[in-house]
């Protein structure tokens, strides 16, 4: 299985060389640095003010290699994405890379909840919602997850703000304060919202998963040796269902350090996601290179991961 | 030699848009103690929903709608589920055709053989274990300690069979139900499963319940041999007269068309037309589109159960011997 | 309103729509299986499919447009400019700021309104009738969920289709592009790609096409590669046939089903992006996310101001539930696979 790993990873550096790529035709190409220069500093800005502000962030040189083989943007843009040389914001000249360093921390106080009470709450239900298949449970069940995934998120938000932040007055509307003694109160309405629009999804997946489980020929045969329901859900299906239920959980894991751009943006948590809200704000072309860089090296990390615990739980994957 | 398992006028069905289907619909007859009755029958006869229905498995939507099975005295289909489960695996057990998909894929299979004994003894765990091991000897498993551990994918079809049969076996039922065994087996490997329960049932004065569409098994294995053709039985005889001399025309179209019968350089005899679907079934017999000896009375009524000798059964109107 | 050359465009792609229809529904028509499958759905999710015709036809209405024919004292419209249907609904029924559902006041000072009484769900901010903008939101949503997968699925099709037919080095330059697209944070590329190529409509809708098509490019290419192995398509092969004519004849009418499944499953999922990209300030002008993102503060007023995102945000939710509900009953029609496994 190592052999495969390596393989695997190797494949992931080849598709990182083509997003970066990608990211610098459409940054660059499509977009001249001096457009860049001129929405920062306005356009009324001299020509060597531009000047120097193309030289500090390194766009002053041309784009292609056959233009100059020493000195160009690709191979810069290269050298410095594969280096974690992030270089400066072109919104506010800060450098980048202490701005992720400081925003991972609070994306993770509301990223890692948000996923583990958001599995606690969905899973259960859709056991319960599997194990009464075909009854009118299920049924309601079902129903109920598609009215909740037709709510935009924009709606239970909002909506969420107003009815428990304002009416009921539980949990302050906005805000963030990193003494540990203070933050669930912050975090408490985000986390609440964040689980709300997506448990219809999610236990939808799920009660797929379990359903699909339930109705394979082992199922029968352990029927037939005279096992109870219950007992039937949990030895069997629940086992063969961590499968598929592992590799969401997994793959989902690298993009707990990219935060939520929607819920930290609304309620003013100074995390990864806001980060990147401000940069699209403020037309910030380098800092939302780099988000969508990094975003594609944990969405790799999280493949590569996700084949790893393949070989833990599932046995026909392992090696003996 | 007496019943271990009477069915009596056992109908089962599916439901539909244009109401009840019945894919078992009126089957009777006795499992004796210690005795191999095969159930042969096309696909869509019906026979594996019988055997289903036996052990209250029918998947939904079906169900069973009327009818009665004695276990020993005992009427199944009353039974609450929690006396049902402890029928299953215990008193009556059951093995399926495809050995790939029936053995959970996760589970050790050692695990697998224990859990269906510790579902009905009170044993701990070691003592279960050592039995799976005496079992997993018994079915011809090679290097049994080892192939405890062993996960499915890790076995062969016939193999995963014989460990499914160790299974069944486990806790000694009074009743072995084998649906198709061998249907998705190799012919050699075929040929040792067969043996094995053959075997097993001697040692062991166990009654088996044998669903096939294979001929071939039947002359091997079964002692009476009972034919459904749409959801009904058509012929129960004992084996050696059912195979020389059957009295229904399905049955003799049956043994027509097996090729190891068959005289070289001749066409093949087969039966024209195809089963009919349970929408189709006519008023009188569902045998009539395709019966070479059918009278007018065949498409009108149908067949009362006649018994033309000692232990033979058959639905017909114009069977060998007697008029219409 | 739409810009002056624009209203030509859109009457005759509102035709070619209708036209569509009217082809697909013959289609449907002459073919057993889908004639069932269509009857069936219609029988499962009557109450759904009427809505989506609803919304459907509100969308029309505002899609056809001609000029002219307006009268001389209607308030704030140019005399030539282009008018559709539901723009001349609600001709000149502008006021000078909020006021309630059905109130013949001013929300906020209590002076009487131009049309007292004429609002349903009230005006906004600007004094537009809230109703008018929810019909003008339809097409504008119709539009994001339509026009996308228009682009989306044919470019899927390409380079599936060829990736599963061709295999080899095709299989593998294809493969690449999906699992480097696929590495690329969805939000994320969608707001590069806006950032760059500007705010219009269609540009959304291609960078909503080019983020979205990879899923439905996989589930294509997997379903060729099985379509691929069937013994007609093998004799075909053996016999000579030209592969885009198997392609064309073979394939792709087998492709068929998935096709509509994925268009009406990923409609709403496009729609609710949109709604997300408004917020960000990059959506649709004229959508109901729009009317959301805007009409945020107004919950916070007091008294407050309620009907706004109310109507945008369940005009919004009716559509995505009505779709979700028919496309959930439409893979289940189409795709038996997916039905619960009973013997």
């Amino acid at each position: 299985m190592g052999a495969y790993v390596l393989r695997r990873l190797a494949y992931g550096v080849g598709v990182v060389l083509g997003v970066l790529f990608l990211l610098f035709v459409l940054f660059f190409a499509v977009t001249e640095p001096e457009d860049i220069a001129r929405k920062a500093l306005g356009d009324k800005a001299p020509p060597e003010a531009i000047a120097v502000w193309l030289e500090n962030h390194g766009y002053d040189r041309p784009l292609w290699p056959w233009q100059d083989f020493e000195e160009n943007l690709l191979f810069d843009h290269y050298r410095r994405m594969l280096t974690f040389d992030f270089g400066l914001s072109d919104a506010d000249d800060s450098p980048i890379v202490d701005r992720i360093r400081a925003g991972a921390g609070p994306s993770l106080t509301l990223t890692v909840p948000l996923l583990v009470l958001g599995l606690l709450t969905a899973i259960p239900l859709s056991l319960v919602v599997a194990f009464f298949r075909e009854t009118y449970i299920d049924r309601m069940g079902v129903f109920l997850c598609v009215l909740a995934m037709s709510v935009s998120t924009l709606l239970y938000i909002i909506g969420g703000q107003y009815v428990i932040g304002k009416l009921l007055r539980w949990y302050p509307i906005s805000g963030f304060d990193a003494d540990p003694m203070m933050l669930p109160r912050f975090l408490a309405l985000p986390i609440l919202i964040g689980i709300l629009s997506g448990v219809g999804g999610d236990v939808r997946f799920y009660r797929t998963v379990f359903l699909e489980e339930s109705s394979r020929d082992f199922v029968r045969t352990a029927r037939a040796k005279g096992a109870s329901e219950p007992r039937i859900m949990a030895r069997h299906v629940l086992r063969n269902a961590m499968i598929p239920i592992l590799t969401r959980v997994v793959t989902a894991i690298p993009f707990l350090f990219m935060g939520s751009l929607l819920l930290e943006a609304f309620f003013g948590i100074p995390g990864l996601g806001s980060m990147t809200f401000d940069a699209i704000q403020s037309n910030d072309f380098a800092t939302l290179r780099t988000m969508v860089y990094v975003g594609a090296l944990l969405f790799i990390l999280g493949q590569v991961a996700t084949d790893i615990s393949y070989g833990f739980v599932d046995p026909r994957v392992r090696v003996e | 030699m007496s019943a271990v398992l009477e069915v009596r006028d056992l109908r089962t069905a599916f439901p539909s848009s244009g109401g009840p289907v019945p894919v078992v619909d009126g089957v009777s007859f006795d499992l004796n103690r210690g005795e191999v009755l095969a159930l042969v029958g096309e696909s869509g006869s019906g026979k594996s929903m019988t055997a289903l229905s036996a052990m209250r498995l029918v998947p939904k939507p079906g169900r069973v709608v009327s009818g009665s099975v004695r276990l020993d005295g005992t009427e199944l289909l009353d039974l609450p589920v929690t006396e049902m489960r402890r029928v299953r695996g215990a008193r009556m057990a059951m093995i399926f055709q495809e050995p790939m998909t029936c053995l959970n894929p996760v589970v050790r299979v050692g695990e697998q053989v224990i859990e269906a004994i510790q579902l009905h003894e009170d044993v701990s765990k070691a003592e279960a274990r050592a039995r799976t091991r005496e079992l997993f000897v018994e079915v011809g498993i090679p290097d049994p300690e080892a192939r405890l551990d062993a996960f499915p994918h890790q076995l062969s079809g016939g193999l995963k069979q014989r460990v499914m049969i160790a299974m069944a076996l486990s806790t000694r039922p009074e009743i072995l139900i084998a649906d198709e065994p061998t249907t998705a087996l190799d012919v050699t490997v075929q040929a040792q499963i067969l043996a094995l329960l053959r075997d097993l049932q001697r040692d062991r004065d166990a009654a088996i319940l044998l669903i096939t569409h294979d001929l071939g098994i039947v002359n091997e294995l079964a002692d009476r041999v009972a034919v459904m053709y749409a959801g009904r039985l058509v012929e129960v005889a004992e084996r050696r007269a059912l195979l020389s001399d059957p009295r229904h025309p399905y049955t003799q179209g049956l043994l027509r068309s097996i090729p190891a019968l068959a005289r070289p350089g001749e066409a093949l005899p087969e039966i024209p037309g195809v089963v009919p679907s349970p929408d189709q079934w006519p008023a009188g017999c569902r045998f009539a589109t395709r019966c070479p000896k059918r009278i007018d009375r065949c498409d009108t009524d149908f067949p009362e159960e006649t018994a033309p000798a000692e232990g033979r059964r058959v639905w017909c109107h114009v069977h060998d011997g007697e008029g219409a | 309103m739409m810009g002056i050359e624009a209203y030509v465009w859109s009457n005759a792609m509102t035709g070619l729509l209708l036209v569509g229809m009217l082809w697909a529904a013959r289609v449907v028509r002459g073919n057993r299986l889908w004639r069932e499958a269509a009857s069936e759905l219609w029988r499962r999710r009557r109450l759904a499919i009427l809505v989506v015709g609803l919304y459907l036809g509100i969308g029309v209405a505002d899609s056809i447009a001609w000029v002219g024919g307006i009268p001389e004292d209607a308030v704030g419209v140019l005399p030539n400019a282009p008018l559709s249907i539901i723009d001349r609904l609600f001709l000149d029924t502008r006021e000078a700021s909020y006021s309630a559902p059905l109130a013949s006041v001013e929300f906020y000072g209590g002076k009487p309104l131009r049309h007292p009484g004429s609002h349903l769900l009230g005006t906004d901010i600007l004094g537009r009738d809230v109703l008018y903008m929810v019909f003008k939101g339809a097409r504008v949503a119709l539009l994001i969920g339509g026009l996308t997968s228009l682009i989306a699925i044919p470019l899927a099709l390409f380079f599936g289709v060829s990736a599963g037919y061709f295999g080899g080095r095709v299989d593998d330059v294809v493969f690449f592009l999906i699992s480097t697209l696929a590495a690329i944070p969805g939000l994320l590329l969608l707001i590069a790609l806006i950032m760059v190529m500007g705010r219009s409509t269609v540009s959304v809708c291609i960078a909503l096409a080019v983020t979205g098509w990879v899923g439905f490019c996989r589930l294509s290419r997997a379903e060729t590669l099985k379509l691929r192995e069937l013994d007609y398509v093998q004799a075909a092969r053996a016999l000579g046939v030209s592969e885009a004519r198997i392609i064309f004849r073979h394939i792709l009418p087998n492709l068929a089903h998935l096709i509509v499944i994925t268009f009406v499953l990923t409609f709403s999922g496009l729609v609710l992006s949109e709604a997300t990209l408004s917020w960000l300030g990059i959506g649709v002008d004229g959508s109901w996310g729009q009317m959301i993102d805007g009409a945020r503060d107004e919950l916070s007023r007091s008294p407050i101001v309620w009907w706004n995102i109310g109507a945008a945000g369940t005009a919004l939710f009716g559509l995505i539930l009505a779709v979700n509900a028919v496309g959930d009953a439409i893979r289940d029609v189409l795709d038996p696979r997916t039905m619960r496994g009973s013997e």
